[in-house]
């Protein structure tokens, strides 16, 4: 069980006209694993997100989920299946009250399945659920529109909305950029905890201080190519990723 | 120079109406009061308004005004998940065409045809209209346009249904007040029942599409599925629509595909306020009375509602409705700063 | 051979209607459904310049595609500027001003056989067997020079590379210094007095008839449906179809049947493919 591989991609590539945005990219991902995928910016890691979960489209390159192939499968689909993304750029349903927001992933089919839920039960679920991240349920901030919210606050809310589908991977992409110190510190425990409790994490981040201390994996992407996979101390330690990062040397 | 702002505006909630959000409504009068006659009001003037106003010709003008204001409501359900119809006059030919032509080549009973128009009429839009839901934003304003210009051109020219002179001698309800109060029983059912729906978790999903529909395919949602349901439900709306207004005519002609059958609901809906279905109702029971008051521009009136239409939006774009409702239940003052 | 020629004919003027409608389109977003609306205003305006008031016709023909840019360029400052965004508003905008326009000018009886044009030179010429009017052939040419035109406008002279740079991405183009609102307001101006000249070779064919309005509007949209809207090829491609598939099934079957090529043309691409034959999909390929 511990060692089922959830996750596989097999040379993955992307193009967007000119631009190889990801560059035959293959990986495996074991259950509870906690993966984190650095890169510098426009490195590729978000398109890499957007083609596991359906968003965009590869090129060529296939993709397992549980030795399925979900490689065309529309996003919601791959959403039903279990994964589940947050977005870059906060995303949320600005002019609905944040908890709200969640009504969404409760009414998947997914989660229809595993808890059902009537009228009213959806909003209790909701609550109860924005509560762990920080909207407490007896203040006003999960009854008022999502648009008048802060950033932080947006960014734990996709967190949220993430977890209302009971995800089995979840993807996080930069979820920690433009949060506080004191919000991410909040945030990071739980992140934690779901992993402990064996949710399978794949993390895009650029600060790898906090990273590394949860990562127990990390990818390094540069010009959409790996160019290392491994426990992070040795990954960081590749002269390649450290040019990368670094850019001593610019690229042939 | 410009001179300081010393003041601005507050809006704050009437005590009554937190009040009447809990407990209370139940143990005093006035707040029961507050809470229900928003809601008995427009249903009582539906209700009674075609027995004071009796038959006649403004019996047939609250007939009209209903059967606008579904379509104006279909408008506005359909605008709830972010799609544009610039077509009402789709839902409503197909409608009209479906019921009078089972009635006219088949002689099936209005009993029978005006079902028939609702279910199958839908049926028939969404699957015309099902494949634009892949593209964005103005592809479907676009193609619900042309499609019922193109029908009328269809008809005109191959005279098919009739042609240009329409299918004659329909049958007819068996009274005046029977159809309009089918018409207004439904406007009544559609404007609750589309309230109520939106407010459910369904209707959540579908604002939470016209919002953003990326978050919600990530939340595992099949937008296409989703939108699908709503055009059939919207196109229902309309096409029920048509099916009445051809079996109270008893005829049916080019002019149910007629541009002016898009743009008069359309007009309510912005007079009265989208988004929220008593604004379309309201613009539209505005609207169809004035424009028979005006039956003597002839030709001209279809200009003028373009005019209110556009002059709607450059100055009122919350709509009549909100504005009314902001005063139900907000007082305004000045405060220094 | 007349199959060729009036099918070149026709799509040449499905692409002169369309030409405008896609212009906005593609550079502003701006689905100017006032297209037709303009077509028949800047035909009826020149009439009116020259029979009314006296003016020779080239000096009318310019002024009315002047007077039309003029109001094109007002529409987008004095009513689309307010409601940019919200895409409902725009859409509805401009039906609606295509409404009025439409509709005072019915009521004010352009219609009708007294309502011609001139045309450029009269007369006609023999090709092969048929005979073919030199408004026609002119027709074909000056189609084909607004192509190069606008091609060559696009890409070599500085508005026209500002109307790319907005189409592309406007917010960049917004950073480098490009003022997306005066473009925009421009592109509507330029499609509108697209529209006008459009109506000036085509209308001389025929009389004015107010229901061209509409007419227009539904040939632009078919094409732009068809062919994919911000895409000129699309657009050449789709005029060659169904100018072709409208003669073709005149000819053959019935000139009443050319509404059905249309339409089944309508269909089967929103079937098939619903982005058009050249047109990207917009609904993913997008930055998430
Ligand atoms: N839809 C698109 N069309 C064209 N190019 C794209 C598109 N999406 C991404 N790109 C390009 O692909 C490359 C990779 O982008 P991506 O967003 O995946 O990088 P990233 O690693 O997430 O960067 P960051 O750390 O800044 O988030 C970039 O050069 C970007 O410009
Ligand atoms: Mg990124």
């Amino acid at each position: 069980m511990a060692d089922e591989v959830i996750l596989k991609v097999e040379n993955l590539t992307k193009r967007f006209g000119g631009i190889i945005a990801v560059d035959q990219v293959s990986f495996e991902l074991k259950q509870g694993e906690f993966l984190g995928l650095i890169g510098p910016n426009g490195s590729g890691k978000t398109t890499l997100i957007n083609l596991i979960t359906g968003f965009v489209k590869p090129t060529s390159g296939r993709i397992y989920y549980r030795n399925m192939e979900i490689t065309h499968c529309p996003p919601y689909q791959i959403a039903c299946l279990g994964i589940a993304r947050s977005f870059q750029m906060v995303r949320a349903f600005h002019k609905i009250p944040a908890y709200k927001n969640l009504i969404v992933p409760l009414y998947s089919p997914r989660v229809r399945k595993l808890s059902g839920g009537k009228y009213g039960e959806r909003d209790d679920m909701a609550i109860d659920l924005l509560d762990d991240f920080g909207f407490e349920r007896d203040s006003f901030v999960p009854y008022k529109p999502a648009g008048s919210l802060p950033h932080g606050y947006l960014k734990r809310l996709d967190l949220a909305r993430c977890m209302a589908l009971r995800p089995e991977l979840l993807i996080l992409d930069e979820l920690f950029s433009g949060m506080t110190m004191s919000e991410v510190s909040a945030t990071l425990p739980l992140i934690e905890k779901f992993n402990r409790e064996g949710l399978t994490i794949i993390m895009v981040e650029h600060r790898l201080k906090e990273l590394f201390r949860v990562a127990n994996r990390v990818i390094v992407l540069n010009f959409g190519r790996k160019i290392a996979d491994g426990p992070p101390r040795e990954a960081m330690s590749q002269k390649e990723v450290q040019r990368a990062y670094l850019g001593t040397e610019t690229e042939g | 120079m410009a001179e300081a702002i010393k003041y601005r505006k507050e809006r704050i909630d009437r005590g009554i109406k937190a009040r009447s959000d809990t407990i209370y409504m139940l143990s005093s009068y006035r707040e029961l009061l507050y809470i229900l006659f928003p809601r008995v009001l427009p249903i009582s003037f539906l209700l009674l308004s075609p027995i004071f106003i009796g038959g006649g010709y403004w019996g047939k003008v609250i007939f009209y005004s209903c059967t606008f204001a579904l379509l104006a409501l279909s408008w506005d359900l359909l605008a709830s998940v972010g799609l544009i119809s610039l077509g009402q006059a789709l839902f409503f030919g197909v409608g009209s065409y479906v019921a009078g032509g089972f009635n006219f080549y088949f002689k099936w009973p209005l009993f029978l045809t005006i079902p028939l128009a609702t279910f199958g009429g839908a049926l028939i839009c969404t699957f015309l209209l099902v494949p634009v839901l892949r593209l964005r934003g103005v592809y479907f304003s676009m193609v619900t346009l042309i499609l019922p210009l193109l029908f009328d051109h269809l008809i005109e020219t191959l005279e098919i249904l009739g042609g240009t002179h329409g299918l004659l001698s329909l049958s007819p309800f068996p009274s005046h007040w029977m159809a309009v109060y089918i018409a207004v029983v439904s406007v009544i059912l559609c404007l609750f029942g589309f309230r109520r729906l939106l407010h459910e978790d369904y209707g959540f999903v579908l604002r939470g599409i016209r919002e953003d529909d990326r978050v919600v395919m990530a939340g595992g949602i099949n937008i296409y599925w989703y939108k699908a349901q709503t055009i059939f439900i919207a196109a229902m709306v309309g096409c029920f629509a048509g099916a009445l207004m051809t079996h109270y005519y008893q005829f049916v002609g080019r002019s149910a595909f007629a541009l002016d059958n898009t743009i008069l609901p359309l007009a309510g809906v912005v007079l009265g306020g989208s988004g929220n279905f008593a604004g379309s109702v309201l613009g539209t029971f505005i609207l169809v009375p004035l424009s028979e008051a005006l039956r003597a521009l002839g030709g001209l009136r279809m200009a003028l509602y373009s005019l209110i239409l556009i002059i709607a939006l450059a100055t009122l774009p919350e709509g009549i409705f909100h504005y009314l409702e902001r005063k139900y239940h907000q007082f305004e003052r000045m405060v220094s700063i | 051979m007349e199959i060729i020629i009036y099918g070149i004919t026709n799509s040449v003027t499905l692409v002169l209607m369309t030409l405008g409608f896609s212009l906005t389109f593609g550079i502003s977003g701006l689905a100017n459904f006032a297209h037709g609306a303009f077509y028949l205003l800047g035909g009826i305006l020149t009439w009116v310049f020259m029979n009314e008031l006296g003016i020779p016709y080239l000096l009318s023909a310019l002024l009315s595609i002047f007077i039309v840019g003029l109001f094109g360029f007002f529409l987008y400052w004095g009513l689309m500027l307010r409601l940019r965004g919200l895409a409902i508003n725009e859409v509805i905008a401009t039906l609606a001003t295509a409404v009025v326009i439409i509709e005072v000018l019915r009521y004010l009886g352009f219609s009708g056989f007294t309502y011609v044009l001139p045309e450029f030179i009269k007369g006609s010429i023999q090709i092969g067997k048929s005979w073919v009017d030199y408004q026609r052939i002119l027709l074909v040419a000056i189609g084909i020079a607004l192509i190069i035109f606008l091609f060559l406008f696009t890409h070599r002279t500085k508005i026209g590379l500002s109307f790319r740079a907005i189409s592309q991405n406007e917010r960049t183009a917004i950073s480098l210094g490009i003022d997306s609102d005066w473009t925009a307001a421009l592109s509507l101006s330029f499609g509108s007095a697209l529209a006008v000249i459009a109506g000036l070779v085509i209308l001389p064919l025929g009389s004015i008839d107010t229901q061209i309005g509409y007419d227009i509007l539904i040939s632009a949209l078919a094409v732009g449906i068809v062919g994919g809207l911000e895409s000129v090829p699309g657009i050449l491609v789709a005029s060659l179809i169904l100018g072709f598939g409208q003669i073709v099934v005149a000819t053959f079957i019935k000139a009443q049947w050319q509404t059905v090529v249309t339409l089944a043309a309508i269909v089967v691409i929103l079937a098939v493919k619903p982005s058009g034959i050249f047109g990207k999909y917009k609904e993913l390929e997008e930055r998430v």
